[in-house]
């Protein structure tokens, strides 16, 4: 059962847990027939980013997520979750493929953020994750993002951009990691879980502030628990949201999207004492 | 004894201050230069041609045709969403030390007489630092520049996302990318100019999807900090890593212009994209 007692850092801390359902887990025990889709066409291949075309009760979906792998060896090749360029931009192709073929895209994010290195950068990092995002906003077909362990930082909202957001319940994000919060505000990474009270990025926080749209319990103890009824309800959400977006054309789709993401922050209520609006 | 020594040495130093004004120290090279003559070179370092860091205002004046500038959602300020511990005072004490509403300031403007939307981000305001004031403004010019037909000329400045309004702030960075799609879509042109600093969430949003990318020389242009890469690859970084020549040679930008040319430069790209019977006239 959901616990709304848990604070942020317990939150966070079970949204880093090793045990924690991967993306490759819940594509594998949700979709039907997944076809594994590698490289970006351009650079290479980031494995940090899987993605692939699978089907959903029988409708055909293109499926990207954050891959941060259960092993020391999956760890480093996978750097933790922390795409490079290359990964993003797999994504954008995966997406734009998912434009042309009308398909709907469903991203599962789990990612520390994006990949801070020398190469990254050099290989653009910063732009990779811009285009992707402004990709994200305008594709025709429908798209749903389901959080579900950590979500940091621009490299999470890369593939976070939806019409649809699902968090798992103890599933987080933010805009940077607590450790790198409290290090630039107190010069004190060690302060982490006071930077937790005070930033805002559990699911039920996110949810409050129209970040959010559904919060998906999870078992006690964390998703880890009961992993089939974790991957039933997020099966059973994905398939309640598809049957309802596929009713909307293309066009409208985006151009709710992009409503949506001008209306972030609207529902705070002080924002008429400050004169915004 | 002279009884008027200590006056007229006290007039001579008066009259050599007022001569020479303020003397500033160049942060790269350690020359140092009066105020008056930095001036005269738009703040460049004479002696190594470093670019010190101005004022949104400075732009305003230095890039647009003198008069031309006409602000718009001048009013809209940041405030304090997620009850931040302080932030709300830092504002305060930032617009008062600044004079500035928010790191910044939007509207329109021409050079050399052909109309544009310009944003111009300011660094002494948090960081430059992108929060939802900052998101929404930038938006809203976007979104009146594809009204209006206009093409959009950003001035970047900012350490990207603004911490204090934590997920809010990162959230602008989706806004204000989908807002420069839907700009670009309309077929309009939209000119991105990164100078010292460029980072984290500008870079990875609006920043790095302009039609075409120019920087100030040697600014710092990237996504993760340098001090963060270093910490995780436990490497030192190479020479002129993150600079924009680095960015130019690696394909992420079509030039770099000193900021004594700029505004020519902009000048020749918005003519170059007027369309053809405006531009015989001209």
């Amino acid at each position: 059962m959901s616990d709304h007692n848990y604070t942020a850092a317990r939150r966070i801390m079970a949204a880093r847990n090793s045990e924690r359902p991967a993306a490759d887990e819940y594509i594998e025990n949700i979709f039907d027939d997944f076809f594994l889709i590698s490289g970006d066409r351009l650079t290479g291949e980031d494995p940090a980013v899987i993605g692939g075309i699978a089907s959903l009760s029988k409708i055909p979906v293109t499926v990207i997520g954050h891959r941060k792998g259960k092993t020391l060896e999956e760890n480093i090749k996978y750097r933790f979750g922390m795409p490079n360029p290359e990964g993003y931009r797999k994504a954008m192709r995966l997406m734009k493929q998912a434009e042309k073929f009308r398909r709907p895209v469903i991203t599962f994010v789990d990612t520390p953020g994006a990949y801070p290195g020398i190469e990254a950068e050099a290989g653009g990092q910063g732009e990779a994750i811009a285009s992707c995002i402004s990709l994200m906003g305008s594709l025709k077909v429908p798209v749903i993002a389901v959080f579900i362990g950590e979500g940091g930082s621009g490299g999470a909202l890369a593939l976070g951009v939806a019409d649809k957001v699902i968090m798992l319940e103890n599933s987080v994000f933010s805009i940077l990691s607590p450790e790198g919060f409290a290090s630039i505000l107190w010069k004190d990474s060690s302060r982490w879980q006071e930077a937790c009270e005070l930033m805002k990025f559990t699911a039920d926080d996110l949810k409050k502030l129209g970040v959010c749209d559904t919060v998906i319990p999870e078992p006690k103890g964390g998703a880890h628990e009961d992993r089939l009824s974790v991957f039933r309800n997020v099966r059973k959400e994905l398939i309640t949201f598809l049957s309802a977006l596929a009713e909307e054309n293309g066009q409208q789709l985006a151009e709710k999207r992009y409503r949506k993401l001008r209306n972030i922050g609207k529902n705070i209520n002080t924002r008429r004492k400050a004169g915004i609006l | 004894m002279d009884p008027f020594k200590k006056k007229r040495k006290m007039l001579a130093a008066l009259k050599e201050i007022k001569e020479k004004g303020r003397v500033i120290k160049c942060p790269s090279c350690g020359e140092e230069h009066p105020e008056d003559v930095l001036k005269v070179q738009m703040y460049v370092c004479p002696s190594c041609g470093h670019h010190f860091k101005v004022s949104s205002v400075y732009r305003i004046k230095t890039v647009l045709d003198q008069g031309s500038f006409h602000e718009i959602c001048g009013s809209l300020r940041g405030y304090d969403p997620l009850d931040f511990p302080g932030y709300e005072k830092k504002l305060e004490e930032t617009r008062n030390n600044t004079g500035l509403r928010e790191a910044v300031i939007t509207g329109t403007g021409k050079i050399d007489g052909i109309k544009t939307a310009v944003c111009m981000m300011d660094n002494r305001f948090l960081m430059g630092s992108m929060g939802m004031a900052v998101g929404e403004k930038i938006t809203r010019c976007f979104e009146y520049a594809r009204r209006k037909k206009l093409p959009i000329i950003i001035f970047s400045a900012s350490g990207g996302a603004r911490m204090q309004e934590g997920i809010l702030s990162l959230m602008q960075m989706a806004k204000t990318a989908a807002a420069a799609r839907r700009h670009s879509e309309a077929g309009l042109l939209f000119i991105s100019v990164m100078t010292n600093p460029t980072t984290g969430g500008v870079t990875a949003s609006f920043a790095s999807l302009g039609d075409i990318i120019i920087a100030e020389p040697k600014a710092l242009i990237g996504f993760a900090g340098p001090r963060v890469i270093q910490q995780t690859i436990g490497k030192s970084l190479p020479e002129g890593f993150q600079s924009s020549e680095y960015l130019l040679e690696h394909g992420f930008l079509d030039a770099v212009v000193c900021r004594k040319d700029m505004k020519n430069t902009l000048s020749l790209l918005l003519h170059l994209h007027q369309k053809p019977e405006r531009r015989r006239l001209l």
